[in-house]
C-alpha cells in the first residue's frame, strides 16, 4: 500500500489553439487518490451505460436513449478541473453528466425506468434529469447553449465567481441559436465555457458531411478556442481548468473541442453501423478507450495494483447491479402525480383530464 | 394517406394542414396491406417520378434511410441532387426549402419531429404559408413540410395558415398496416384536401384525426355491441375543416364527441364546438363532449403517459355520458 507511487507527471498532447497566445500545460500531475478516483468515475459511467443498455433490450426502458460509453473522460475530465459550486448544462447524450454532477446510478436507472424513486419521480426519462447546478438533459438540439449563457449571466450578474459549462455536439456546431450564443457571451464577456463534444457522428451524419468547417474549436470565430483529446481524462482537466481559469479572469467565454467518440449508435434505436465501420469502432476501443489509457498510466506507475483496480470493477458492478435492481423494483409513480408540478408556488388547481368528467388535481 | 400527400404535391399554389391518418377504409376489395410508412414512402417515390422539381430535404433522410426509414431507398434512386441530408439547421434549412419553393421548386421538407419545427415556425408560417396572400397571387409557395408528430403535438404544428401544407405524421402508426383498394395503388389516385371520410354509420357522431380515429374506431365496435352506434368522421385535413360534413352528420344524431391526443384549451375540438354551434346548434340534444390529452406537459412514465392520452374507454365513457345511457 505504501509501496504504491504517490503522485506523477504525465505527458500530455499539446492543445490546437485559436485565438490565444499559450494553451494549457502540456503535462499533467495526479496523485494516486485522483487516479483512482477518475477511474472509478469512468469506471462507473461505463457500467451504467451498459446496464442501461441491457434494461433498454428487455424493453424496462423505453423511448429514447442515448448512450455515453467511449465518452467518459470528458464528463470525468470537466468535473475534476470545476467545482461542484460552478454550473453544467448539456444535450441529450447525459447519463454521465447527471452522475459526475451529483446524482446517484440508482436514481439515474430508476428515472430511466420511470419510477417514483427517479430523481424526477420518473416524469423526465432520459434526457430530463436535474440537480443542483446541472441543467439536464435537454431534447431539443442546441437549445441548451443559449440556457448555458444565461446561466452564465446569472453568475456574472450575481458576481458568485461561477462559471457555465455548456455542452454541445458536432451536429450541434450548426445550430444557429449557437451563434447568437456566442456573439452575446462575447459581447458581455459571459462566463461561459462552451464544450463541443465532436464524436464525429451527428446521428447518422459524419462531420464532413454536415459541416463545412469541421475546425469545431474555431467556430467561434472572436472567441478563443482550444481542440483537446477527449479520450484522455488527464488532457481534458487540464484543458478545463484552463478554460475555467479564463472566464473567472473576467475574459469572457472560451470554446473547447473534445475530440471523443461514442461505442454506441446514435440511441438504441441505431445500430450505429451503417454508417461507420466497425473496424473504426474496434479500433477506437483497443488503442483510444479512456478507461484504459488511464489504467495503462496507473499501473506502469505503479500507483495502483492489478488487483485493487479489478477490486473496484467489482465493486462497481456491484452497485450498478443494485441500482438496477432498484430501478426494476420501485413502483411506477402514483397517478396522483400526474397533474403536479405544471406551476409553481401556486395553490392547488383543477386541471382536465381527457374529458369534461374527468377532474384531476394539481399541486405545485 | 399517399394519395392526399399526392395531392399536396401536385396542387401546387392551395395549400392546407393536413392531419395524416387514416386509411382506406374502401369498400372495394382490398388487394393489398400497405403501412402508413410505406405509403408516404410510395407518395414521395412516384410524385419524384413524376415532377422533377420535386425534391426531399431533411436531417437522415437521405443516407440513413430517414430516421424512422420513411424515406427508404430514395436517395439510392434519385441521387443527392434530389435527396439532401442537412445538417441540424431547422430554421436555416426551412428558409432554403421555402426559397427553392418560390423560385419554383416543388421541395417536401421533413422535420425528424414538430418538435423540432418550432424552431423553424417563423419560416413556415411567415415566409410559406402567407406570402401567396401577402403578394395578392403573384408568389406562391409549393412546399410540403412534413414528418411526425409527436404525442405531446407540438402547439406550433397546428397552425398553418393557407397555402403551405404542413403534413403532420404520427411516428406509432408508420409501422401500421392497412388494406387499400386496387384503385388507391395507382400513381394518379389523389384525395381532394379538404374532405373528411365517414367510417361508419349513426346513434352519435364521433369527430376525430390522426391516430385516435384507430381508437373511436375501436370504441364504436365495442358500443355497437351494446347497441349504440356510431358515425365515425376522420377529419383527415385540419384547414380548411369539412364542415359540412360535420354537421349533416350531427343533423342526424344530434349527438357529437370530438377526440383528439392534443390539449384541450385552443385545440380541434374547441374549433368544432364553436363551429357545429352556428349551423347545427338546434340539432343538438346535449352539449359536445371533447374528449383530448390532458392538460398538462407528456410526463414520461408509461403509466403517467398512458393516463394523459385518450384511451378507449375514455371514449365509451363519453359517449354513454352524452348519450345519458
Amino acid at each position: 500500500l505504501s509501496d504504491f507511487t504517490p503522485q506523477a507527471t504525465f505527458d500530455i498532447k499539446k492543445c490546437d489553439v485559436h485565438r490565444l497566445e499559450a494553451g494549457p500545460p502540456v503535462k499533467a500531475e495526479l496523485t494516486r487518490e485522483q487516479g483512482l478516483q477518475y477511474y472509478r468515475t469512468m469506471q462507473m459511467v461505463r457500467r451504467m451505460e451498459l446496464k442501461a443498455d441491457q434494461l433498454y433490450k428487455q424493453k424496462i426502458i423505453r423511448g429514447f436513449c442515448h448512450l455515453y460509453d467511449g465518452q467518459e473522460a470528458c464528463a470525468a475530465g470537466i468535473e475534476a478541473a470545476i467545482n461542484p459550486s460552478d454550473h453544467l448544462i448539456t444535450a441529450y447524450r447525459a447519463h454521465g453528466y447527471t452522475y459526475t454532477r451529483g446524482v446517484s446510478v440508482r436514481e439515474i436507472l430508476a428515472e430511466l425506468t420511470g419510477r417514483i424513486g427517479g430523481v424526477a419521480k420518473g416524469k423526465g426519462g432520459s434526457m430530463h434529469m436535474y440537480a443542483p447546478h446541472f441543467y439536464g438533459g435537454n431534447g431539443i438540439v442546441g437549445a441548451q447553449v443559449p440556457l448555458g449563457a444565461g446561466i452564465a449571466l446569472a453568475c456574472q450578474y450575481q458576481g458568485n465567481n461561477q462559471i457555465c459549462v455548456a455542452l454541445y455536439g458536432d451536429g450541434a456546431a450548426n445550430q444557429g441559436q449557437l451563434f447568437e450564443s456566442f456573439n452575446m457571451a462575447a459581447l458581455w464577456k459571459l462566463p461561459c465555457v462552451f464544450i463541443c463534444e465532436n464524436n464525429k457522428y451527428g446521428m447518422g451524419t459524419s462531420v464532413e458531411r454536415a459541416s463545412a468547417s469541421t475546425d469545431y474549436y474555431k467556430r467561434g470565430d472572436f472567441i478563443p478556442g482550444l481542440r483537446v483529446d477527449g479520450m484522455d481524462v488527464l488532457c481534458v482537466r487540464e484543458a478545463a481548468r484552463f478554460a475555467a481559469d479564463h472566464c473567472r479572469a473576467g475574459k469572457g467565454p472560451i470554446i473547447m473541442e473534445l475530440q471523443t467518440y461514442r461505442y454506441h449508435g446514435h440511441s438504441m434505436s441505431d445500430p450505429g453501423v451503417s454508417y461507420r465501420t466497425r473496424e473504426e469502432i474496434q479500433e477506437v476501443r483497443s488503442k483510444s478507450d479512456p478507461i484504459s489509457l488511464l489504467k495503462e498510466r496507473l499501473l506502469s506507475n505503479n500507483m495502483a495494483s492489478v488487483e485493487e483496480l479489478k477490486e473496484i470493477d467489482i465493486q462497481i458492478r456491484k452497485e450498478v447491479e443494485e441500482a438496477a435492481q432498484f430501478a426494476t423494483s420501485d413502483p411506477e409513480p402514483p397517478l396522483e402525480e400526474l397533474c403536479n408540478h405544471i406551476f409553481s408556488n401556486n395553490p392547488p388547481l383543477e386541471v382536465r383530464g381527457t374529458n369534461p368528467w374527468s377532474k384531476l388535481k394539481s399541486i405545485s | 394517406m399517399a394519395a392526399s400527400l399526392r395531392c399536396f404535391l401536385r396542387s401546387g399554389k392551395r395549400a392546407v394542414l393536413v392531419a395524416v391518418r387514416r386509411g382506406f377504409h374502401s369498400s372495394s376489395p382490398a388487394a393489398v396491406q400497405v403501412t402508413v410508412r410505406d405509403a408516404l414512402n410510395q407518395a414521395m417515390d412516384e410524385e419524384l417520378e413524376r415532377d422533377e422539381r420535386v425534391f426531399l430535404l431533411g436531417e437522415e433522410v437521405a443516407q440513413y434511410d430517414g430516421a424512422y426509414k420513411v424515406s427508404r431507398g430514395l436517395w439510392k434512386k434519385y441521387g443527392d441532387k434530389r435527396i439532401i441530408d442537412t445538417p441540424i439547421s431547422e430554421m436555416g434549412f426551412a428558409g432554403i426549402a421555402v426559397g427553392a419553393a418560390m423560385a419554383g421548386l416543388r421541395p417536401i421538407c421533413e422535420f425528424m419531429t414538430f418538435n423540432f419545427s418550432m424552431q423553424a415556425i417563423d419560416q413556415v408560417i411567415n415566409s410559406a404559408a402567407k406570402t401567396y396572400y401577402m403578394s395578392a397571387g403573384l408568389q406562391s409557395v409549393p412546399i410540403v413540410f412534413r414528418g411526425p408528430n409527436g404525442a405531446s403535438a407540438g402547439v406550433a404544428a397546428q397552425h398553418s395558415q393557407c397555402f403551405a401544407a404542413v403534413f403532420l405524421e404520427n411516428e406509432l402508426m408508420y409501422g401500421v398496416p392497412f388494406e387499400v383498394s386496387d384503385e388507391s395503388q395507382s400513381k394518379d389516385f389523389t384525395i381532394p384536401i379538404g374532405k373528411a371520410k365517414v367510417e361508419r354509420q349513426s346513434h352519435i357522431t364521433l369527430v376525430s384525426h390522426s391516430r385516435f380515429v384507430g381508437h373511436c374506431l375501436d370504441a364504436a365496435a365495442v358500443l355497437a355491441k351494446e347497441g349504440v352506434d356510431c358515425e365515425v368522421i376522420n377529419l383527415r385535413t385540419i384547414r380548411p375543416m369539412d364542415v359540412e360534413c360535420i354537421e349533416g352528420s350531427v343533423m342526424k344524431t344530434n349527438h357529437l364527441v370530438t377526440v383528439e391526443g392534443g390539449w384541450p384549451q385552443f385545440g380541434v375540438g374547441a374549433e368544432i364546438c364553436a363551429r357545429i354551434m352556428e349551423p347545427a346548434f338546434n340539432f343538438l340534444d346535449a352539449p359536445v363532449t371533447r374528449v383530448t390529452g390532458v392538460d398538462i406537459p407528456m410526463p414520461y412514465a408509461k403509466i403517467l403517459e398512458e393516463n394523459s392520452l385518450p384511451q378507449v374507454k375514455d371514449i365509451i365513457f363519453s359517449v354513454k355520458k352524452t348519450l345519458n345511457v
